[in-house]
């Protein structure tokens, strides 16, 4: 670990962040890069003494959900665990307790990802240099994505809160150099393409202020659904956030489906949403749908489990939403 | 054993307990030290060349550093050392990982600085790091360890394979597995001249004062290791590891006291681990479950540094009785990390493949796989003919088959179903070695009806001292709370290693002995040395016997599998601590559903390294994985084993755990994986 400044964050109103600084908040995945010297920031801006611990009811039943917000916190609040139980499952899904007594909100979704060869500088790794190419590819590819990757990146993002967000529509608040910016998932987080190196599209210098998650419709039902390699402190291998509500003909009104595990960031299956809007709540159609969403899927030898293993998750989770029993339990 | 018992057998809580919950027992990083210094290895970034060069003179100008050391750069050792110690002796890299330079700082961050930026070079050849059946690098070792023959025949097992009515013919894969105590291997190294006092992090102070006087040429009076608290070990410890080495080459160097701490990612390279293997069994049998035949072949590796031949078929070997059987070792000697001990070596995979087989043919023969494994107890040790010690087996799983319902069980595949979900139950036997090893071991009259007992025991966790402490204040006569128990110091005298599961049998005789004595005989203090006592023996087979019992519940949507119960039920001879005792199993299951589910030490053939090097990717069973575990004792009087009676538990109880959790899931669902771990999607791959 190399000498690094550190300075708490004081209140800036309206400004983000210095631009020479890394934010520090849980510090539960930033520590360990730099012990790892994956990271080396030269300044850590500690913002835990930020006012931005705070879970706001919004009128209508939305929330908006402060940066600093621990993850224990957020899983435990009465609002989310009644209104938006998917979004407390995820976050009881995630990493271990002890942990999530320490990761925020803003931090969770800022994670990076947990490739071996990202996380290991004696390595290649073009998301950390650029250039040097992905070992990954022909390599230790077991838990990394199917969708959404690219000839230069195939890391997933290792959330699980933030596929539960995705799939509730929620958007990030930032405070940035050019000003407030209000952002949709897929407007924050980037596809690798050809610049892994490239995250986010916030600026240097922003700071998640807070995530708003809307009301959902009536009648909504959701749940998260996480398959791993044991029972705790584990990445999913695959997962999925599922809202569905039917309408008055038993066909689905709403639904809305994120899978984790799966990609570079958590992956929205529009295509899969759809085909299932109008259509009946059937094991036929739910099947249809999820293969129509991972069509798209690029398998490597030892990740290509993740395409059967989703699709049966989900085709399960939407039938269990919609009481239509197919997976029973 | 004519003495009133007292202390042995009861739960006693562990003597250091609150020393070590309120912080006050250290560890050998602990030691404060004037002048400390920190050493940081830097590890070889190809798994097989030559160094060619290491830019010695820039790291030493880099801010704090006091020494960099490295082949061409270091103290001389004795050539007759074993490699992995004889640091900087050469300029070969024999695996990615291996330590090629250490840097000495003033400060941990200016050594692990410093370490980072030296500029070390390579030249790199091809590296083989992939332990297959075929491997052009496989040979037969001389012997497998301890010291047995690679390969043994008896009768003619091809012939009974052709001709059995019933055969079982499969092969079985476990992956490399790492140990990965809570504390990662330290070593804080001072000399005073020609002296040199190593705290380290060890599971034997003894031989290791013996491993490093030879290294440094030194009378091993010179050296003082000690090790009086130890944060777990599972056999990485059990012998003078590079840190220990690199600690004390830092500080002769420096002239200043040095640290040397392993980190957590270190450990997967410079440590140990249990080898990868691929062993096929052979099983011919009667109708009526009669064994005709037992085969069983080990692959596993090597590195090119030096030979560890893990005796994965050891226990066919002694196991069951057949007529025919012949088992055989070979090695590959690949561009690796040098293989070592790990939680019951060649008992823990050998038995998953040996009790899996027996599994697989139970229902091949439509028998009970309980009646099948009783049907072929035998009457004498089948190895060698030796009559046993002791041999309750089958009371084991008599007993564990109560306990889980077993006889209640419905016997069909794949017949237990609840929504998602399906249930089974597995068996497996448990067996290891007991042995006996000799020692030394000194009891002192303070006067005013007080004693201390001195044995350069370890407690690696396991509550050693305690057990210790029992045995002494039984054979003193007087209570627990009157005798100071001491471990963990070379300076005690010669004491075994806290491993093989001999240290309370070992350590206990000796501190038995010596507390008797000095009952007897009166006077200030009495010594004992165990060796003529323990080479008096009677030749015989010693083993401790167990029985585990597993439920499973599989996910069929996802292919999860979780351990709602486990039932162990063991022979081990008199239980000294019955608190400690029942930890040490629960560690022991906790760890073989470790084995059987999670851990997959992953080797990047690329790169040549295990990519997985951390405890996030490295998965160990977790606290959410466990569940229900029973333990149960049979009750074993036993007296030809030692004084004490003692049979030892540290590692009986990973044995035969993973086959009794894939033999569940083959209960549950009808499939059987063969190759571990258990991950989701082997077992949906296996579903087909």
């Amino acid at each position: 670990m190399r000498p690094f400044d550190y300075r708490l964050a004081e209140d800036t109103g309206s400004a983000g962040v210095p631009t020479d600084g890394t934010i520090l908040a849980g510090g539960t995945n930033l520590v360990d890069l730099m012990k790892l010297g994956v990271l080396q920031p030269a300044t850590l801006v500690d913002i835990t003494s930020l006012p931005l611990d705070f879970v706001q009811e919004e009128p209508g039943g939305g929330l908006r959900i402060g940066a600093t917000v621990r993850n224990s916190e957020l899983a435990a609040h009465p609002a989310v665990r009644e209104r938006f139980p998917v979004l407390s499952q995820a976050l009881l899904a995630g990493a271990s307790g002890q942990l999530r007594n320490l990761a925020t909100t803003g931090g969770n979704l800022l994670q990076r990802t947990r490739c071996p060869y990202f996380q290991d500088v004696t390595k290649p790794c073009n998301k950390r240099r650029p250039g040097t190419g992905c070992p990954a590819r022909d390599g230790d590819h077991r838990n990394l994505a199917v969708l959404g990757a690219s000839p230069q990146c195939i890391a997933t993002h290792p959330s699980d809160m933030a596929v539960a967000l995705r799939a509730l529509d929620a958007r990030v608040q930032a405070r940035t150099p050019n000003g407030q910016v209000d952002l949709g998932l897929d407007e924050l987080l980037m596809l690798p393409g050809d610049h892994p190196e490239a995250e986010t599209t916030l600026p240097a210098g922003s700071l998640i202020t807070s995530v708003t998650v809307p009301a959902l419709p009536p009648g909504c039902r959701s749940v998260y659904r996480k398959v791993r390699d044991r029972a705790s402190y584990a990445f999913a291998l695959v997962s999925v956030a599922a809202v569905v509500a039917l309408d008055a003909d038993g066909c689905i009104g709403q639904v809305r489906l994120a899978f984790g595990g799966v990609a570079p960031r958590p992956w929205r299956a529009s295509a899969a949403e759809r085909r299932l809007i109008g259509a009946p709540a059937s094991a036929e159609a739910f099947r249809a749908a999820v293969r129509t969403e991972l069509a798209a899927a690029e398998p490597l030898p030892r990740n290509a489990f993740k395409v059967s293993m989703l699709n049966e998750l989900v085709v399960t989770v939407l039938a269990e939403l919609t009481g239509t029993g197919a997976g029973g339990a | 054993m004519t003495t009133l018992e007292r202390a042995v057998g009861a739960g006693l809580t562990r003597v250091e307990g609150a020393a070590k919950v309120s912080g006050r027992a250290r560890y050998a990083g602990e030691f404060p030290l004037d002048r400390l210094a920190y050493g940081w290895p830097v590890q070889a970034t190809i798994a097989r060349g030559r160094v060619t060069a290491v830019d010695i003179a820039a790291g030493e100008r880099l801010p704090g550093v006091l020494a960099v050391l490295a082949h061409g750069h270091a103290p001389q050792m004795s050539a007759d050392a074993e490699p992995e110690l004889r640091l900087f002796a050469d300029d070969v890299v024999h695996y990615r990982g291996q330590v090629v330079a250490l840097v000495v700082a003033s400060t941990l961050e200016q050594a692990r600085a410093a370490a980072d930026a030296l500029v070390v070079s390579y030249f790199a050849e091809e590296h083989e790091v992939e332990l297959t059946r075929d491997h052009s690098r496989q040979y037969a070792p001389d012997t497998v360890n301890p010291n047995m023959p690679a390969d043994t025949a008896d009768g003619d097992l091809d012939a009974a394979m052709r001709t059995a009515p019933v055969t079982v013919d499969r092969i079985y894969r476990t992956p490399a597995e790492h140990n990965n105590p809570m504390e990662p291997h330290t070593s804080t190294a001072a000399w005073d001249g020609d002296h040199l006092l190593v705290h380290d992090s060890t599971q034997g102070a003894y031989p290791v004062r013996q491993t490093l006087a030879q290294l440094f040429d030194l009378p091993p009076d010179a050296v003082r290791v000690v090790s009086e608290h130890v944060g777990g070990g599972f056999g990485s410890k059990g012998t003078a590891r590079p840190n220990a080495v690199l600690a004390a080459l830092g500080a002769r160097v420096t002239g200043r006291p040095v640290r040397v701490a392993l980190s957590r990612q270190m450990l997967f390279a410079l440590v140990g681990y249990r080898t990868p293997t691929i062993q096929r069994m052979r099983l011919a049998a009667d109708r009526d479950g009669t064994l005709l035949g037992v085969g069983h072949d080990v692959w596993a590796q090597t590195s090119t540094m030096q030979e560890f031949a893990e005796q994965a078929a050891a226990p066919s070997r002694m196991m069951y009785s057949a007529p025919n059987r012949a088992t055989s070792h070979r090695l590959a000697r690949l561009d690796v990390p040098t293989p070592r001990w790990m939680r019951a070596p060649g008992e823990c995979p050998g038995m998953y493949a040996l009790e899996s087989a027996m599994d697989e043919l139970a229902v091949e023969l439509g028998m009970d796989s309980i009646e099948l494994r009783i049907r072929n107890e035998p009457a004498v040790d089948p190895e060698n003919g030796l009559p046993c010690s002791s041999r309750n087996l089958v009371a084991c799983l008599r007993t564990g088959a109560r306990m889980i319902g077993w006889y209640r069980r419905d016997g069909l595949p794949a017949a237990r179903r609840s929504g998602r979900f399906r249930t089974g139950t597995g068996v497996a036997a448990s067996v290891y070695p007991a042995r006996t090893s000799p020692s030394t071991a000194r009891a002192i009259d303070l006067g005013g009806g007080r004693f201390r007992v001195e044995v350069a025991a370890a407690d690696i966790g396991t509550g050693a001292r305690t057990a210790l402490l029992q045995v002494a204040a039984d054979a003193l006569g007087v209570p627990t709370g009157q005798v100071d128990i001491r471990v963990g110091d070379s300076d005690f005298g010669q004491a075994p290693v806290a491993g093989g599961s001999m240290g309370t049998a070992s350590w206990g005789t000796a501190v038995h002995q010596a507390c008797r004595r000095l009952r007897d005989e009166g006077g200030s203090e009495a010594r004992s040395d165990t060796a003529e006592t323990i080479e008096r023996q009677r030749e015989l087979s010693r083993y401790a016997f167990g029985a585990q019992f597993v439920q499973v519940r599989v996910d069929t949507v996802t292919g999860e599998v979780r351990v709602p119960r486990m039932v162990g039920v063991f022979a081990a001879g008199r239980i000294v601590n019955a608190l400690t005792a029942r930890s040490q199993l629960l560690g022991g299951m906790t760890m073989g559903l470790s084995m059987a589910l999670h851990e997959d030490g992953v080797i990047d053939t690329e790169f040549g390294d295990y990519s997985n090097h951390d405890l996030a990717q490295y998965h160990v069973a977790v606290n959410a994985d466990v569940q229900r575990i029973d333990i149960a004792f049979v009750d074993e009087a036993d007296d030809e084993l030692n004084p004490l009676g003692v049979k030892g538990i540290g590692e009986i109880g990973i044995v035969g755990t993973a086959a009794a959790v894939t033999n569940a899931v083959y209960h549950a669902t009808g499939i059987r994986v063969r190759d571990l771990p258990i991950h989701p999607e082997r077992l949906r791959e296996a579903a087909g």
